[in-house]
């Protein structure tokens, strides 16, 4: 049975029909085509299906569709403005804080909440805000060395 | 050339794509028509199918497919039987399975719930077997097999062709290297030392999961989407099982979102292509998080040294035994064992040496490729080892090791002679970085104790081996590359511009470079072995001096110019008084704005024969690592305070990227040292997934890791360049525990080093006091 949801993604007011055992990762990725986050364990523990619903980052991969109904989603495509990376993208790629990319949207999406909450943090609350994301390729210091960048503006 | 692009940390090519979330991933992919394939797997860790019963799961709404033995025995399209080494795979289970998540039926059907269920409803009868659940269990008289013969593939490889099952045991293959005579060895030696290491099965854990779309045409081709790191191996190995030639099969490569090796030879595509075979629809299948572990692992090892030392340390013999539990099917265990034994000895000058490496059949998952392939678990032993000794002797471990350590010219346990060799140079800088000399500071106050280690490395690359390229040079003078390697993390796509860039004095921005597909690439063997910027970066270098020379060519014909006038700088060139550009040399061949040159680069790797001496490798991987530790103890909780690792990078061609390598590898290696292992209980996996197995996150970093790019060029490789991916992780974990030993004069011979393994030494210590 099918339940209509609706969502504002990336921006734009979006009316869904989804199953109620679908997941919000299942329906950005499969009904939008916005695959830029990543299923990786599926429990919520490695932080790749990461996106920000109403500001906050959540494991889409264990989030209902249907109790993202109303709210409002971030996805990696949203970020970018009209002809300008996010200050987030320009760092990663400036200090090479990415190899394969599998956990970039994670990455990126944490932080920029990180950020929000606490525009100047530490190196020691980046390191602890970022723990629940991995990244196997193992770019630790390059993705501390971004987000200090960003922070220090 | 003057303005080069090699040798700087441009940004990477790949990376607008994949920062923007627009890079596909095969899971991101959909083809028209595709359904959706699951993979029933066994219980068992080792059992005989008595019957299957499929007509409940065919009966299911949406099921297209039900793929069982019947269906692969009984076709004479298909060769049920692959492997990369040996043909002991099937791609469904025939008479029985041989490990836990030994695929047994697939199906097919319009949603993945559908399929789900389809499962379910599949009947087995099994008939357990008794099980060998590790590599002691397997080499025990009267152990059940595992296979009781084992079909040999027709072209197999070239460094493996002397490696055979023995006969009427688990052994699948056993490496023997001998130099000198080990027991005069040992009678020469004033000390000798025995000690056995272990390490345990762990996975690779790329985040991006294993998944392949396959696709039958009506003609019979073969068009497969996948997550693979030797696409070309692949292709041979379906074009085998479904009896066309290589032409009818095409294989193509989107991103990969990690690979470490777990992503080498056939894995999910023989079953994807059998499925859409019989759906008559194009399949995918992306496994779940605990497939991923059921279906590839690094070797658990068992390793015994034996070594022999004079009082000032020399070294006079070593005797080494690895033992590696390959799991359920050979894969590519036989060069995994192969290659730990080659350099199992360490990176030392040891006049008699005798290696027994065996990659041991147990009822577990297959065990195959991980990044140090083989030498990171024969690394745990001997540098563990050589601190033992050097402690018994009362010796400074960097002493042990450059008095004994290869240099330029040094005598390989094979009779050959190494070159290009910056062993020593990377030992002296790991231990100058983290501040060898001032190691006996006073220790702190309290129960918390620090130490410093120290561990270095030898490995040998895949030899013989094969990389061809092709690049355009397009009628704007931009430039575009087509090979096989895949771009899985590592930085290839760039690389490769950069050497191209250099050689032919344009732009990196210019040149694209396509991702792979089997029908339009050249023949690479695979993107492993650390091998790809020197293999496929000489064979692109090579492209573009072909290039270069029908440019010349063209000059010396259309402009009657001798040849030895022709001069090329800075993606122009000269000749008497006139510059022109590639693109208005172009415009006089073509007459017009069109037209392509196609230049072609072709390596070639081989096993040479002189004076009765066989080279074993292209090149050597050389490096070491520090580390510095703080241990508690009362409660043997560990620290990483720095860690650093240096690599003899040959020549750097990206900077970054090689820093990016270094770091990335040393992480993987704290994680395999600090706290990765599977866990069986009855050849069941109990932790498959990232909550109970665990990996390192940026809360387990140290503070600081140091990378160090330590440059001895090849002469062979492009501007000097050697692969790096590996070499960094293998000396982690005897870095740490080394440091362990200085901190706290325990000695961990076991991995992972956990806190509870390091509290229980240290009670033993003190009870022996």
């Amino acid at each position: 049975m099918k339940k209509q949801i609706h969502v504002r993604v990336n921006g734009l007011e979006t009316e869904l029909q989804v199953e109620p055992r679908m997941t919000l990762l299942e329906v950005v990725r499969e009904q939008l085509g916005l695959t830029g986050a990543k299923l990786g364990c599926d429990i919520q523990v490695c932080g790749a299906c990461t996106l920000l619903l109403n500001g906050k980052p959540v494991s889409a991969c264990s989030v209902l569709a249907v109790d993202a109904d109303g709210g409002d989603v971030l996805t990696i495509e949203g970020l970018a403005g009209q002809g300008s990376l996010h200050p987030l993208q320009e760092a990663f790629m400036e200090f090479g804080a990415l190899q394969c990319g599998y956990c970039t949207s994670g990455f990126i999406l944490t932080a920029k909440a990180m950020l929000e909450e606490n525009p100047r943090p530490g190196e020691a609350e980046i390191r602890s805000y970022l723990a629940g994301n991995f990244c196997r390729c193992g770019c630790y210091q390059e993705i501390v060395q971004a987000i200090k960048r960003v922070a220090g503006r | 050339m003057e303005e080069t692009e090699t040798g700087e940390s441009i940004r990477r090519l790949d990376y607008e794509a994949k920062i923007t979330g627009r890079a596909q991933y095969l899971a991101d992919m959909k083809v028209p028509g595709m359904c959706h394939g699951k993979i029933l797997r066994s219980p068992h860790p080792h059992a005989r199918i008595r019957s299957l019963d499929t007509s409940k799961a065919l009966s299911i709404r949406g099921v297209l497919a039900v793929l069982t033995r019947d269906d692969i025995v009984k076709d004479q399209g298909i060769d049920p039987y692959y492997g990369p080494v040996f043909k002991d795979q099937t791609i469904v289970a025939v008479e029985k399975v041989r490990h836990v998540g030994d695929p047994v039926a697939a199906v097919a059907a319009l949603e993945p719930e559908a399929a789900e269920e389809a499962l379910s409803r599949i009947e087995i009868d099994y008939e357990e077997m008794p099980a060998v659940l590790d590599v002691s269990e397997a080499m025990a008289k009267g152990a059940p097999l595992l296979h009781e013969s084992v079909r040999m593939p027709p072209h197999g490889f070239a460094d493996l062709a002397e490696l055979k099952p023995v006969e009427g045991t688990n052994i699948c293959t056993h490496f023997k290297l001998v130099k000198g005579d080990v027991e005069k060895g040992f009678a020469e030696s004033d000390y000798i030392f025995e000690d056995t290491f272990t390490l345990p099965t762990t996975q690779h854990c790329s985040l991006e999961p294993h998944g392949c779309i396959a696709s039958v045409e009506r003609d019979g081709r073969i068009v497969v989407w996948s997550t693979t790191q030797n696409p070309f191996v692949v292709r041979t190995q379906l074009a085998n099982i479904f009896k066309v030639s290589v032409s009818k099969v095409r294989i193509v490569v989107p991103y990969l979102g990690g690979g470490y090796g777990g992503k080498v030879y056939p894995k999910l595509e023989p079953l994807t292509v059998a499925l859409a075979r019989k759906a008559r629809r194009p399949v995918r299948i992306v496994l779940s998080r605990e497939e991923v572990f059921y279906t590839i692992t690094k070797h658990a090892a068992v390793i015994r040294m034996k070594t022999g030392v004079k009082k000032d340390g020399t070294l006079v013999a070593r005797q080494c035994e690895v033992l590696l539990d390959t799991g359920a099917y050979a894969e590519i265990g036989p060069r995994v064992a192969k290659k730990s034994g080659y350099t199992a000895a360490g990176p030392y000058k040891i006049p008699n040496v005798k290696i027994d490496s065996m990659s041991i059949y147990t009822n577990r998952p297959p065990a195959g490729a991980f990044r140090g392939f083989g030498v990171s678990q024969s690394a745990w032993a001997h540098e563990s080892q050589m601190d033992v000794i050097a402690a018994a002797l009362n010796m400074d471990p960097l002493e042990i090791r450059l008095k004994n350590g290869y240099e330029e010219g040094s005598e390989f346990v094979t009779g050959e002679t190494l070159s290009s060799l910056g062993l020593k140079s990377c030992v002296e800088k790991v231990a100058a970085a983290i501040g060898w000399k001032e190691k006996r500071a006073a220790q702190p106050n309290g129960p918390v104790r620090r130490g410093k280690g120290i561990a270095c490395m030898i490995k040998a690359t895949i030899t013989p081996s094969i990389s061809c390229a092709v690049v355009k040079l397009n009628e704007d003078a931009s430039a575009t590359i087509y090979t096989g390697t895949v771009e899985m993390g590592q930085g290839s796509d760039t690389v490769l511009a950069q050497i191209v860039a250099r050689e032919m004095g344009i732009s990196a921005e210019n040149i694209q470079v396509l991702g792979v597909d089997t029908d339009v690439a050249p023949y690479d063997l695979t993107t492993s072995s650390s091998r790809s910027t020197f293999h496929m970066g000489k064979a692109v270098q090579l492209a573009a001096q072909d290039l270069l020379n029908q440019l010349k060519q063209i000059v010396v014909q259309d402009y009657g110019v001798p040849p030895d006038q022709v001069k090329f700088s800075n993606g122009r060139v000269q000749f008497l008084e006139t510059v022109l550009d590639y693109q208005e040399i172009l415009f006089k061949r073509f007459g017009m704005q069109g037209g392509t040159l196609v230049g072609q680069g072709q390596v070639k790797t081989k096993v040479t024969h002189e004076r009765g001496v066989k080279t074993t490798s292209s090149f050597w991987f050389l490096g070491a690592g520090a580390a510095e530790v703080e241990v508690d103890c009362e409660t043997g909780k560990l620290r990483l305070v720095k860690y650093v690792t240096a690599v003899d990078v040959g020549k750097a061609i990206n900077p970054l990227g090689c820093r990016q390598q270094l770091e990335g590898a040393a992480i993987t290696g704290m994680g395999q040292a600090l706290f990765e292992e599977i866990v069986f209980d009855n050849g069941q996996i109990v932790n498959p997934n990232f909550v109970d197995y665990v990996l390192p996150s940026l809360g387990d970093m140290p503070p600081s890791i140091e990378p160090i790019l330590v440059e001895v060029p090849h002469l062979e490789g492009p501007f000097g360049a050697k692969g790096i991916g590996e070499t960094a992780l293998i000396p982690v974990a005897p870095a740490i525990a080394n440091a362990i030993f200085d901190a706290v004069g325990v000695r961990i011979r076991d991995l992972p080093i956990k806190a509870e393994k390091i509290f229980l030494a240290l009670e033993e210590a003190k009870k022996k006091l």
